[in-house]
């Protein structure tokens, strides 16, 4: 059937799937009248402070708390001591270990909470945090995640003392958490001994943070008459909160209300449980009065979550035409003091298994080993799904390294290797099947745009002058939308997702979801959805998530999981509507619903187009006037358990220049495309992009969380942390193929953490490319200016 | 600590509040004015989440004392649109996708407000320059830059944009 005009007016109409409708969200943000936690104010509040160790490893002698207290206005001063009697001193993680919530006779990382003062307004808070006298006993500190395993390493977690079994298997040493491996070892062992060509690196991937413009806070509300307690919260996953606070403090989960209201950002800093909530929390109980955290910049990039701290060796066997046979990998895995990584729990590496990217790669073994080391817990995936970013770099740089061995273009081993279309689906070597792709499609399209082969002729000349010009290729695959509750969970809980939608007799829709926005404008696309699933007009349709009290059980936004899970949900929730719409139709027009078509907006009779009932018909008569035995209404529930992950991906490249004076690299040209399979909103997707490629830009240029030998954090607030303005980030370029989802209601993959884990490679492999005619096979990040004025010196060109 | 009188025009409007010596303008703005749009992202002046406009210059209020607003006038994202019209910058940002999280969106605002007066015609680079002062983690800037561009077209004339 040929598309009328008509149907494209009223296609039109809708502002559904695929157009770039503007933001719902916006109107409020631009006036100020945005609903942060720290906007939050509640009658009575009072607000939380915390004392913080300046030591890294340390025993507690004494807290004197008298000159505190003794402060006008100051409510509570708590301690471990006082978290004791309610078995809140420590706190399961969501990797299976435990954490103190307030250090529990020792302190294993600088700024770690000490004691919590309760005050009547933020500065006598914090003045009171000075008057608590607290006298330590210093302890060695381990810091090098390298020598964590060493046998007179000091033992940083006694509380763990005789115990050899932890979460995820057996623990070979003190500091010790986990091995984690996959894949065939002797398989890939015998490859090895025997290829032909073999390359190895090592590569730090060093420790980060995702650093949201907002910090995390709550603000803990108890009513000791009604019982309930209400918590405003910074969170990605409002429900599996309230299901750990009721864990951990015994009210009902019907009696706990948790609500994440607006959040400036999330980008993985915001899925863990941190000490600060809890505290509130009981001091809101304690007290009987509403208590209010938040921390500081310096809090944030200190305590509340890391990323990354991989430090990985990759191993690639290939026969003479760089055709790989095999892929190996060993990482040291530095999870700070307590094992706090929010992946799921049976994933303690994530999804790191992704490790043999887009290529073809039959034979492969990988092994993590996590260990303790003094400084701050977290290990979240900042802009990735689960340790995809590490496992992709880790690959595409390897690809790099192979082809400079064998002296092959860096885009022709890319082609030779490539999962090609036909393999579709895909089963890696190490046990992920691959939904969907067209890597070849991609980076032909890539390469073109860019006059590849132009761009090499450039470099050689410049070469030849003794000019630094980097070309960088990354043809990444992504694993996202965790996922499957077959083997993906959250502390027992399937990492399913929710919608639910009700189509009111008037024709306008009211749907929740389990997920909660962050930024990525939910309340404009999942409308979308609807309005092309449903035919009523996305603006009839409002959006609301993030209240437990009202949106049904989901396990939130992160590792891109929203359209893949959430999205699926909506769909086929939508869906259950018009299959209900279509008895009442078939009803109304007194035909068959097998007589029936759909039709943009409408159900019409087969060869009888005059006749028909718009959706918005049918959504009156579902309140007046139904079919026999049908029940009133028109609303549906989905809870989706998805098939499989999806599988979105990409190929980037980028061009810089580097000034062998000063080390600065200049990007001059970064062309990104994505194939994020059904594309819902063009606008919102590109913004995605953007956001993920300048986060991507910020990690391999400039960000880390530099220690010193005692565990002195160095680089704690904005001065230090490399956050790019507007002038260091580059202009990007965007483009896109559509490959969708095989087995996603709509065929829509996830996108927003894509240019992250992509770009940085990418990065990385052009800074590598400008050197590599001088025999650099591999330069750790962050690409600082430093660094790679280092790297300069040492390839002795400072002076040429 | 004795509070202190401050008396100043805020959007526009005599303002009059008490507050201790030490207290920072953001807090009295957020907590005691209910002007909640301004935001805290580092307290160190960098973000610039904070971004108010004061006697004509863009001002990160998280180090601003709110005894130093006395006698001034301070505009801040709550007094952008006038008379029920959305600015020509908050309109830009809206129609280009030139926020996310919306957390530095009225920083952003406030600084280009006044970055508009400073420069009326700017370029793209100018732009980026101008607005370095403020950070935003999730747009990547492209988007802002023609935010900044669609309002400079729209106050040169009104009519086009």
């Amino acid at each position: 059937m040929s598309t009328t005009a008509d149907q494209i007016e009223r296609t039109d109409k809708l502002q559904g799937m695929g157009c770039s409708r503007k933001r719902k969200e916006d109107p409020r943000f631009i006036q100020g009248k945005g609903n942060y936690v720290d906007d939050i104010k509640m009658p009575g509040m009072l607000h939380l402070d915390a004392v913080r160790s300046p030591y890294a490893h340390a025993r507690i002698k004494s807290i004197n708390k008298e000159r505190a207290l003794a402060l006008p206005g100051v409510h509570a001063v708590l301690t471990a001591e006082d978290l004791k009697p309610l078995n809140l001193h420590w706190m399961p993680t969501l990797a299976g270990d435990m954490q103190a919530v307030l250090a529990d006779e020792k302190v294993h990382f600088q700024m770690q909470e000490v004691a919590v003062v309760v005050a009547e307004d933020r500065y006598i808070a914090a003045d009171a945090v000075d008057m608590v006298e607290v006298e330590y006993e210093e302890l060695p500190v381990l810091v090098d995640a390298h020598k964590a395993m060493d046998s007179d390493a000091p033992v940083l977690r006694e509380d763990l003392a005789g115990k050899d079994e932890g979460a995820h298997g057996k623990r070979l040493h003190h500091n010790h958490i986990f091995t984690w491996d996959v894949g065939d070892k002797d398989d890939t062992d015998r490859v090895f001994d025997t290829a032909e060509v073999t390359v190895n690196e090592q590569m730090t991937y060093q420790r980060v943070h995702p650093s949201p413009l907002e910090t995390c806070g709550c603000v803990a509300s108890f009513d000791k008459i009604k019982g309930t307690l209400t918590v405003y919260i910074t969170s990605q996953a409002p429900h599996v909160v309230r299901t750990v606070v009721s864990m951990l403090s015994g009210i009902a989960e019907s009696k706990i209300r948790v609500i994440s209201p607006d959040i400036g950002g999330g980008f993985g800093n915001k899925v863990g449980i941190y000490p600060g909530y809890v505290a509130s929390i009981v001091a809101s109980i304690v007290l009987g009065r509403p208590v209010k955290w938040v921390e500081d910049r310096i809090e944030n990039l200190s305590t509340t979550a890391f990323a990354r701290d991989y430090h990985m060796t990759g191993e690639l066997a290939a026969d003479p035409d760089g055709k790989i046979k095999a892929l190996r990998v060993n990482v040291i895995a530095d999870h700070g003091a307590f094992d706090a990584c929010a992946d799921p729990t049976k994933f303690p590496a994530g999804l790191f298994s992704i490790v043999t990217g887009s290529y073809d790669i039959p034979t492969a073994y990988a092994r993590v080993d996590g260990v303790y080391t003094n400084k701050a817990p977290g290990g979240v995936a900042y802009r990735c799904s689960f340790r995809v970013t590490e496992a992709v770099y880790l690959v595409e740089r390897m690809i790099d390294v192979l082809a400079q061995k064998l002296d092959l273009d860096k885009a022709e081993i890319r082609f030779r290797n490539f999962i090609q279309k036909s393999q579709f689906p895909y089963q890696s070597a190490l046990g992920w099947e691959y939904d969907s792709g067209d890597y070849d499609t991609a980076l032909k399209k890539v390469l073109e745009a860019v006059d590849y082969e132009g761009l090499r002729r450039e470099q050689a000349e410049k070469r030849a002058r003794g000019e630094l010009m980097g070309i960088g290729i990354c043809t990444f695959t992504e694993i996202v939308g965790a996922g499957p509750t077959r083997n993906c969970d959250i502390l027992g809980i399937g990492m399913f997702d929710s919608a639910e939608i009700r189509v009111h007799p008037t024709g306008s829709a009211m749907a929740r979801m389990g997920t909660i926005t962050q930024g990525q404008g939910h309340q404009t696309t999942y409308a979308q959805i609807i309005a092309s699933e449903l035919g009523l007009p996305s603006e009839d349709i409002q959006i609301e998530e993030g209240d437990t009290d009202t949106a049904p059980y989901g396990l939130g936004t992160y590792g891109s999981r929203s359209t893949p899970v959430g999205g699926a949900a909506t769909a086929n929730a939508a869906r259950k509507i018009r299959a209900k719409a279509q008895k009442i139709a078939a009803h109304l027009l007194e035909v068959s619903e097998d007589d029936l078509e759909w039709d943009v907006d409408q159900f019409r009779v087969k060869g009888s187009p005059d006749q028909a009932k718009t959706m918005k018909e049918i959504a009156f008569a579902a309140y007046n006037n139904l079919p026999e035995g049908v029940e009133p209404g028109l609303e549906a529930v989905d809870y989706y358990d998805p098939p499989n992950f999806t599988y979105p991906f990409g190929a980037y490249l980028c061009v810089l220049d580097i000034d062998k004076g000063t080390g600065e690299t200049s990007v001059r040209r970064f062309y990104a495309l994505d194939d994020c399979g059904t594309r819902i909103n063009p606008m919102i997707i590109e913004g995605q992009i953007h956001g993920g490629l300048t986060e991507g830009f910020a990690v391999a240029m400039g960000q880390q969380l530099v220690f010193d030998e005692g565990g002195n954090i160095l680089g704690n607030t904005l001065m230090d942390y490399f956050v790019p303005t507007a002038v260091e980030t580059p202009v990007w370029e965007t483009d896109y193929t559509v490959t969708p989802s095989p087995h996603h209601p709509i065929g829509a993959k996830g996108v927003a953490e894509s240019p992250h884990v992509g770009s940085i490679p990418c990065f990385t492999n052009a800074m590598v490319d400008a050197f590599s005619h001088l025999g650099v096979t591999h330069m750790n990040m962050p690409h600082s200016a430093y660094n790679v004025w280092k790297q300069i010196r040492a390839s002795g060109i400072d002076k040429s | 600590m004795a509070k202190q009188h401050i008396s100043f025009t805020l959007n526009g409007a005599q303002t009059d509040v008490l507050a201790e010596p030490r207290e920072l303008l953001i807090h009295v703005l957020r907590e005691q004015l209910g002007q909640t749009g301004s935001h805290i992202g580092c307290e160190t002046s960098h973000c610039g989440a904070c971004t108010v406009d004061m006697d004509g210059e863009s001002v990160k209020s998280c180090t601003v004392l709110a005894v130093q607003a006395n006698g001034t006038e301070v505009t801040t994202v709550e007094g952008l649109a006038a008379g029920g019209e959305l600015h020509p910058l908050q309109e830009g940002f809206m129609e280009e996708h030139g926020l996310q999280c919306g957390f530095c969106t009225p920083g952003m605002l406030i600084r280009a407000y006044r970055f508009l007066q400073e420069n009326p015609n700017p370029t793209d680079e100018e732009i980026r320059y101008g607005m370095s002062g403020n950070l935003c983690r999730c747009t990547g800037y492209q988007n802002i830059v023609k935010a900044v561009q669609y309002a400079a077209r729209k106050q040169q004339s009104p009519q086009e944009a």
